[in-house]
This record gives structure tokens, C-alpha cells and sequence, in this order.
């Protein structure tokens, strides 16, 4: 196989990986613990919470 | 997942708020040595006749106190923090958190005297003599051990997002430094590149734009992931553009580096794979970008009273700006123009002073205080009267090189009928001189700014625990 070759192959397979993860980082199944990793900012906010209010109920 | 992670007393605070102190001080440190050679270069008597004060030692001091001391400590800092805080656990390893403060602080005394004295490996961003780089390599991997160390006994089942691009640039520049600062000493303060010719400058700019790319922008990233969101107090605008952002913007940066060295002795088609690869490099930067302002919509209204939120978002914007700006100055066409001049000088500005600069600031007066059992800083009204000060002399530094640069860029080019120069060199130098007057006073502005902030961090920090609480909003 030649140099030009190799190359070609290569991009290829690059922008199918790019696709594979852009696919992977927007289907539907991976929503909500997406939106659990979004919320990690503010987990330590919801603690003190907890602490100051007990019969408040803390999204598990 | 469970909330059962320790209270805010278990986390290590005490490196994050060395960094944080460090980051204030060093900060207006380094940008002091920048407002001294800008004004050098509009009154050249300011050198004094002493070597040790002249530009060419001064400009790397002034390169390094800001990346190394003032950049490098803020992302210091806010990642312990922050990696701290969305992991629920502890750092890692208390030693080795208090090395690296004591280990970084080491090699920036040893940069502000080795630099002034001349010593110097001439590698731009990358200066420092061969020890205190060995130094560097030690200081970072016990760096990159602490935080791995910590993402891996997390207590939560996600690594955010924050992490990982702060892992991504803690990496990244492992590698590069590692790579690029090989040499072979001559003495203890003197040694030569261990690559030759175009490949020395190819690998040079490998690592200088990847210095820009991950160390001023994977990193700062990460902090505007953390405090953008906890600021605006909502999550995140997409979190799956936040994970295509990161793929895409490693993947991308790697391979820019050539366009710094358009024109010269390196092969054409690697300066075209720098471009090619600038310009694709637009869109994860925009994505980001568009992900962190899009995090306020719905509490705009936000911004006309916080001033935190102010300095996160026009960051931002400025980063917006910068991204737009490279990716078009790395098109061959319009390097032509723009190389050596004094736009280039401007582009960085508004990168490392809009951006850099700014997020970190906006971080800081979010962080500062919840380290020392407060929630607010001393005075909102200084932090405000700090961010016009920011924005004014931001604006003023980069419309001043815009100017000078493009100015030059054209005289340099114009030519006679008959094929000779129409300006000689310093009647291009006479050209800019209104130009560096209105940099050094942007400059100025902008640094007192930082003193502006330095006083009211001090009130915060001596402030007792609990006097400085937020109004309910």
C-alpha cells in the first residue's frame, strides 16, 4: 500500500470515528444520565440543602 | 446516585487557596512587567542603560509571570477545586497537592532571575534553562498523578465534563513540554536544542501553539464548564455538545501549529495541513463558545446585576472573537499581511486578556470567597468598576495593535513603480508610535483592575467566616 493510500484510508477512518462519537453523544438512551452529569455542579448545593431542610426531598 | 458525599470541611482548600492567592499576586506581577515594556517601547529611556531591565529580557519575564504564573496558577486552583467539588472526594494526596504549590512557586522565582539575567533557551513560551525545566516535568507529573488520583476514587458514578478537558490540558502538556524542551547542556545554564533547523522550529511551534491550545484553552475551558453554569445557577446549555466540543477541539489543535510558520523554510504542504486544520478548528471553538453564552438564556437579566456573570460571559465573547480572528489569520493570503506585525501582538491580547484573563477573574470572585466560609466577595461595586476597567483596557490594547499591525503589514508591502520599497522600516516604527502610547494605557487599565481586585480579596479573605452572605435574589 502507498503513502497516498495509507493517508486516504486514514481521513476515512477519522471522520467515521468523529461520526461514531458524535452519534454516540446524541442518542436518545444516553439523555438522562446526561442530564445527571449536568446537575454533578450542583450536587454539592443540594447537599447543604438537605442538611438545612430535611423533609425536602433531593432528586436521587 | 446517592448525595452521600463528605461535607464542604473534608475537601483540601488550602492549595486552592494558595493558587488562588498566587494567581492575584502573580497576576499583576506579570501584567506590571507588560505595562513596563509597552511603555519601553513608546519611551525607550525606560530601559534605564541597565541590561537586566531592556526588552528582550523583560518581554520573557512577562511572557512567563503571565502564562506560568498568573494562568497556570488560576487553573491550578480552580481545578483542585473543582475536580474536588463534582468528584465528592478529597484530593488524592495532600503531599503531593502541597508540592506542587511550593514545587510551582520554586520554578517562577527561578524564571524571574534567570530570565532578567539573560538566561535563556530562546524557544519562545518555553525559555527556561534545562534544570528548571527538568523542575517543570517533576512538578507536573506529580500534578497529573493528584488529579488522575482523585477522578479515580471518585464518589459519583460521571466524570464531568470540567474534568475532562482540565485532564485533557494537564496531559497534553506533559507531552509537549517534555518533548520540546529536549536538549543536550553544555553547562548548567546553557544548552542546545536536540532538534535541528526547520524541524527544531516545526516542533517549537508544535509546542507553542498547543500551549495556546491546551494550556490557555482546553484548561480555561474547563473552568468556564465549572463556574459558567454554577454562576448562571442552571446546568449546562447542551451537555452532549460539551462532549463532541472536547473530541472535536483535541483532535483539531494538535495539528495548527505549522501556521505560525508560513512562509519560511518548512514544506509547503505541512504549512497548508497548519491552515486547513486552523480553520476546521473554528467550529469546536464556536460550539464551546455558543454552549457556555447559551447557559443564560432564559436568566439574562442576570447580567445586569452580577458582575461575576459579566466577566464569565464577555470572556466568552472575547474567546469568540479570538477563535474567529486565528483561524482567519492562519489563511496563508492573510498571513502575508498580518505576520510580524503588531496584529498578531493584538490577537493575542484579546485572547489572553479578554479570555484567559477574564474567566479566570470571574472564577476567582466566585471562588474566593466560598473558600474562606463566605459566599460573596467584600464589594460588588469594586467588582464592578474592575470589569469596565478589564473591558476598556482590553478594548483599547487590541484596537491600538489592530491599527498599528495593519498599518505595518501594509507599509512593509508597498512597493514603487519601479520595484523598490515605498517605506523604509522606521518610518513604519514612526507610524505605530501613537499606537504603542494607547497599548501601554490599555494596559494600565487593565492592571489597575487587578489592583482594584487585589484589595478587594485581601477584605474578603480577612473578613470573618459568614459576614460576607449573599441576599437572597
Amino acid at each position: 500500500m502507498d503513502y497516498g493510500t495509507f493517508r486516504g484510508i486514514v481521513t476515512v477512518g477519522m471522520l467515521i470515528l468523529f461520526i461514531g462519537i458524535y452519534a454516540w453523544a446524541y442518542s436518545p438512551r444516553r439523555k438522562k444520565s446526561y442530564d445527571e452529569a449536568a446537575n454533578l455542579v450542583f450536587a454539592d448545593e443540594q447537599l447543604k440543602q438537605k442538611d438545612k431542610n430535611q423533609e425536602q426531598s433531593t432528586h436521587e | 446516585m446517592t448525595h452521600t458525599s463528605p461535607s464542604h470541611a473534608d475537601y483540601n482548600y488550602t492549595v486552592v487557596r494558595q493558587f488562588a492567592i498566587a494567581t492575584v499576586i502573580l497576576g499583576i506581577f506579570g501584567m506590571a512587567v507588560g505595562v513596563l515594556i509597552a511603555a519601553q517601547l513608546y519611551w525607550p529611556q525606560l530601559n534605564f542603560n541597565t541590561p537586566w531591565l531592556t526588552f528582550s529580557r523583560l518581554r520573557p519575564l512577562h511572557t512567563n509571570s503571565v502564562i506560568f504564573g498568573f494562568g497556570t496558577s488560576a487553573l491550578f486552583a480552580t481545578s483542585y477545586y473543582v475536580v474536588q467539588r463534582t468528584c465528592q472526594v478529597r484530593l488524592f494526596s495532600d503531599k503531593l497537592a502541597r508540592f506542587t504549590f511550593y514545587g510551582w512557586m520554586a520554578i517562577i522565582v527561578s524564571a524571574v532571575i534567570t530570565l532578567p539575567l539573560g538566561y535563556t533557551s530562546s524557544k519562545e513560551y518555553a525559555e527556561l534553562e534545562w534544570p528548571i525545566d527538568i523542575a517543570i516535568a517533576v512538578v507536573w507529573i506529580a500534578y497529573a498523578v493528584n488529579f488522575f488520583g482523585t477522578l479515580i476514587k471518585r464518589k459519583t458514578s460521571h466524570i464531568y465534563v470540567a474534568n475532562w478537558f482540565y485532564g485533557g490540558f494537564i496531559l497534553v502538556v506533559a507531552v509537549l513540554h517534555i518533548i520540546n524542551s529536549a536538549a543536550v547542556p553544555v553547562d548548567w545554564l546553557k544548552s542546545y536544542s536536540a532538534y535541528g533547523g526547520a524541524t527544531d522550529a516545526m516542533v517549537q511551534w508544535w509546542y507553542g501553539h498547543n500551549a495556546v491550545g491546551f494550556l490557555l484553552t482546553a484548561g480555561f475551558l474547563g473552568m468556564m464548564y465549572y463556574f459558567v453554569p454554577k454562576q448562571a445557577e442552571r446546568p449546562i446549555y447542551s451537555y452532549r455538545l460539551s462532549i463532541v466540543h472536547f473530541w472535536a477541539l483535541i483532535a483539531l489543535y494538535i495539528w495548527a501549529g505549522s501556521h505560525h510558520l508560513h512562509y519560511t523554510a518548512l514544506p509547503d504542504w505541512t504549512q497548508t495541513v497548519g491552515m486547513v486544520m486552523s480553520i476546521i478548528l473554528f467550529a469546536p471553538s464556536w460550539g464551546g463558545m455558543i454552549n457556555g453564552i447559551m447557559t443564560l438564556s432564559g436568566a439574562w437579566h442576570k447580567l445586569r446585576t452580577d458582575p461575576i456573570l459579566r466577566f464569565l460571559i464577555v470572556s466568552l465573547s472575547f474567546y469568540g472573537m479570538s477563535t474567529f480572528e486565528g483561524p482567519m489569520m492562519a489563511i496563508k493570503t492573510v498571513n502575508a499581511l498580518s505576520h510580524y506585525t503588531d496584529w498578531t501582538i493584538g490577537h493575542v491580547h484579546s485572547g489572553a486578556l479578554g479570555w484567559v484573563a477574564m474567566v479566570s477573574i470571574g472564577a476567582l470572585y466566585h471562588m474566593i470567597p466560598r473558600l474562606y466560609g463566605n459566599t460573596r466577595m467584600y464589594s460588588k461595586s469594586l467588582m464592578n468598576k474592575h470589569f469596565w476597567l478589564a473591558t476598556i483596557g482590553t478594548v483599547l490594547y487590541i484596537v491600538a495593535m489592530w491599527i498599528s499591525g495593519v498599518t505595518q503589514g501594509l507599509m512593509w508591502s508597498a512597493v514603487n513603480a519601479d520595484g523598490t520599497l515605498t517605506y523604509s522600516f522606521v518610518e513604519s516604527v514612526s507610524a505605530s508610535k501613537p499606537f504603542y502610547l494607547m497599548r501601554a494605557i490599555g494596559g494600565a487599565f487593565f492592571l489597575t483592575g487587578m489592583l482594584i481586585m487585589l484589595y478587594n480579596v485581601i477584605k474578603t479573605i480577612t473578613a470573618p467566616n459568614g459576614s460576607l452572605i449573599e441576599e437572597e435574589a
